[in-house]
């Protein structure tokens, strides 16, 4: 049997039966021996709500902002940007590898704030990146090249699933600290402390810089700076994602606080920026990558080295989103509307919760759900198990992903009392 | 230090447009980076593309939501009728799908990563796989960025003859590993502007499907090259009809002129529908872990030029308008240095074809343009025919002519 797996077997086998692998005849494929990928949990979760036809089905899924109404929200600062930029009749040269620098520069100053003594040293480099995802990737690779320590990334036990493949496929092993504590639903901060004090000095560990993806739990402040303390203890690199700042609490710099606090603290650390959720630039693909440095000198050297590993990928990222971005951090006015606007659907978010809650209470829920109200950001861990899950989405046609992991945005005033009704009826 | 990073040297062509930028001669020529320019030696946004930017934006319908990681499935699918034809066999038969990437640049790596990971057996960094000598720079990085280990060049380019060595091509066809990937550039030879000739490709098919080499299909100035679309692609749609499983990245970067929206497209010709699905799927994942989801600007641009006849015609009109001003400043630059009496034959700058002209300059020659005459071109003697006008032409060629002369 183990000979059936050298592929020089298969090569003969193939003359006989062209499903068993590399092409032989004309009439067989060079793909025969290509499996079905698995289907994507999350988005399987949009196709088969497309399919269903109760009128009262809920997409709880995907992480995507929605009004009130459920539709997809375009902010009026985005509007207003892309006006502006429509009259400029700019051309479509090529940017530079690294992005366009008027973007690079706001985003970092959106992240550290803009007195943040490493910009004003210039000890970070800023590339702009395909989203939060390019700039993971662009991350994973760099340090897959670069880090001198242990090839090892601490991911919080649970996290955004795609983190996993894409350090994976970088290279890189995947290791993980407790962080969610379900009993509570709440934070492990001293199973988290553990771990993270047990890590081998010089790993990669990689925190939420805040709405935790898919937990919603957050570290309080004063936790915040003994995972410093002792992160720095360990001599460990630390890589935040930082996906959702200005979305969490609705104030950016609260939402940034970890990421400047680490920075004081002595840390050079490096970061993902996303602009998906916080502007509702989902397709345009707008991001950041971050390292802090030691100096300028070590700051540009990271940077050349950046852009040998963007230009093999796509040579060069897209304009239209970071230029929508750019304007809208670098124009007073709508940067002030931006700020109005993220504040806005967060507060939406943080009603839909206090309404779930209350639905639950009122349909005489004896369950304690306090950490719907607790958690923070788009997401929501309900603490629902899979056959409650199940039932939910056969019974209700709400649909979610199997973790429980709910995304609040999918919730509105008019949907919220039929979620507490179905919640409720899976968990009485 | 956390990192012992050390300063990687520049990309070459970038790096010349920076030195260009910075040089405050006023005569001075650009002919380095490959993006058109008008007679003016401005940027040109093709007028079909302004006009569908206004459609964009008064479209209150529209938002910024995600697209699939795919990409926009009217893209995907008028993006490949595009190169193979509206009615390609292939198409017809449910067997062509396709994955909107970024650029050029981000459907080769697309096929670079699942090629690496799929094809002549799994995870097989060991394939050869040949890219023409010479190429463009980046098709070494983005293949071996992906896991080949062993990148060769293919005979291509003969400096003596300045032109297609094909006996050396074929020779290495002949010669090469079995199920070795060979990277065909689909027209407008980057950087040497020749192309074989149909009788010629069709050898050069023959060996491939004889040897059973895997074709990936390079395709970045479609329409560009010719003017015309159809003879553009011709290459690309005789290796559909002679029935190869083939990958074509196409880029609308300089048809489009949509350099920095980043609009490319992964087309995919399969055995079958069945095949294809699983490939599909399998570069699915490729691409999460990439970049999730391509962005949406230009692929929406493209999609309604395409798919309306009036804007189509237009655009066609706007590609046409840039193949032509090249083929004159081909004619019109031959013509000068014949005129001049420089030593050498230049039939070869009309014979190319593209955005790009092989112009035989040795390096010293090169430097001397660079460095005396302030003309920027890259180090192999290439020029972009974009960065001439009727204004510098003649100083253009009365350099090249100096340069021809002085340095040997």
């Amino acid at each position: 049997m183990a000979l059936l797996k050298s592929s020089k077997v298969i090569y003969c086998l193939g003359n006989i039966s062209p499903s068993l692998g590399v092409l032989s005849t004309r009439n067989s494929s060079w793909w025969g021996g290509v499996q079905m990928g698995p289907p994507d949990p999350i988005l399987g979760v949009t196709e088969a709500f497309k399919k269903d036809t109760n009128p009262k089905k809920m997409n709880l899924g995907v992480g995507a902002y929605r009004d009130d109404q459920g539709k997809p929200f375009v902010l009026s600062c985005v509007r207003k940007a892309e006006a502006i930029i429509a009259a400029k009749q700019l051309d479509k040269e090529y940017l530079p590898i690294g992005g366009l620098a008027e973007f690079s520069k706001a985003c970092a100053q959106l992240a550290l704030g803009p007195e943040n003594e490493v910009l004003k040293s210039s000890r970070s480099v800023t590339v702009q990146t395909i989203s939060g995802t390019g700039s993971l990737r662009i991350g994973a690779n760099f340090l897959a090249r670069f880090h001198p320590g242990p090839h090892d990334v601490y991911l919080p036990k649970p996290s955004w699933g795609n983190h996993t493949p894409i350090f994976r496929d970088a290279g890189m092993q995947l290791k993980a600290y407790r962080y969610y504590e379900p009993s509570t639903c709440g934070f492990d901060f001293k199973g988290a402390l553990d771990d993270i004090s047990k890590i081998p000095e010089q790993s990669i560990i990689l925190l939420h810089a805040c709405a935790h993806n898919p937990t919603g739990v957050d570290p309080r402040p004063e936790q915040w700076k003994e995972i410093a303390d002792i992160v720095k203890k360990r001599n460990l690199l630390v890589f935040f994602d930082m996906a959702y700042q200005g979305f969490a609490s609705g104030d950016i710099d609260r939402d940034a606080w970890a990421v400047r606090h680490f920075i004081e603290n002595g840390h050079n650390i490096v970061l993902s920026q996303s602009f998906a959720k916080n502007m509702g630039l989902y397709g345009e693909r707008v991001g950041g990558f971050t390292v802090v440095c030691k100096d300028a000198e070590e700051a540009k050297r990271v940077e050349s080295q950046l852009k040998i590993l963007i230009r093999p990928i796509y040579s060069n990222p897209p304009v239209n989103g970071a230029r929508i971005a750019a304007t809208i951090l670098n124009t007073p006015e709508l940067r002030s509307l931006w700020l109005e606007e993220v504040h806005g659907m967060a507060n939406r978010i943080i009603k839909m919760r206090e309404q779930l809650v209350a639905g639950l209470k009122k349909n005489g829920s004896s369950h304690n759900w306090q950490h719907v109200i607790d958690q923070i950001g788009m997401f929501c861990f309900t603490g629902l198990k899979p056959e409650q899950v199940e039932r939910l989405t056969k019974e209700f046609s709400v649909y979610m992903t199997k973790d429980g992991r709910i995304s609040m945005a999918g919730v509105t005033s008019g949907n919220v009392g039929y979620l507490a009704d179905a919640i409720h009826a899976v968990t009485k | 230090n956390i990192f012992k990073v050390p300063q990687a040297a520049p990309v070459a062509v970038f790096k010349l447009t920076q030195d260009f930028n910075n040089d405050q001669f006023p005569n001075k020529v650009n002919l380095g980076v490959g993006a058109y320019r008008t007679d003016e030696g401005q940027p040109w946004v093709l007028p079909v593309v302004k006009k569908v930017e206004k459609i964009i934006v008064h479209d209150d319908r529209l938002n910024h939501e995600y697209l699939p990681i795919l990409g926009l499935p009217e893209f995907r699918s008028s993006a490949s009728k595009i190169v193979l034809g509206d009615n390609s066999p292939a198409i017809l038969e449910n067997r062509v799908g396709a994955v909107q990437c970024l650029g050029g640049t981000g459907a080769l790596k697309i096929g670079a990563e699942f090629l690496r990971r799929f094809y002549n057996g799994s995870n097989n960094t060991k394939t050869p796989i040949y890219v023409s000598a010479p190429t463009w720079e980046n098709h070494n990085a983005v293949f071996s960025s992906a896991g080949f280990e062993d990148v060769r060049p293919y005979r291509y380019w003969d400096a003596e003859k300045r032109g297609l060595d094909l006996a050396g091509f074929l020779g290495d066809l002949e010669s090469c590993p079995e199920h070795s990937v060979f990277v065909l550039h689909a027209c407008a030879h980057n950087p040497t502007g020749t192309d074989p000739t149909q009788e010629q490709w069709k050898q050069i098919a023959e060996v491939m499907m004889r040897r059973k080499l895997f074709a990936f299909f390079d395709s970045a100035y479609q329409g560009f090259a010719s003017g015309s679309l159809e003879k553009d692609a011709w290459a690309v749609r005789y290796f559909v009809s002679s029935g190869f499983e083939m990958f074509c990245a196409q880029s609308f970067s300089k048809n489009f002129g949509l350099y920095n929206e980043r609009v490319g497209n992964l087309t995919v010709v399969a055995r079958d529908a069945d095949n294809l699905k699983r490939v599909l799927s399998q570069m699915e994942k490729v691409v999460r872990i990439t970049w999730s989801n391509p962005p949406s600007q230009g692929a929406r641009i493209v999609t309604i030029t395409l798919t309306s006849p009036e804007l189509f015609s237009e655009w066609q009109e706007n590609v046409k308008t840039m193949a032509n001003r090249v083929l004159l400043m081909r004619s019109q630059l031959k013509a000068k240095l014949q005129a001049l009496g420089t030593p050498g034959t230049w039939d070869h700058i009309t014979d190319q074809i593209g955005m790009f002209s092989f112009t035989g300059l040795n390096p010293k020659q090169v430097e001397y343009l660079v460095k005396e005459k302030h003309i920027y071109l890259m180090a192999s003697g290439r020029i972009n025919m974009c960065g001439l006008t009727t204004k510098n032409i003649d100083y253009v060629a009365e350099s090249i002519h100096e340069a021809v002369t002085k340095v040997q």
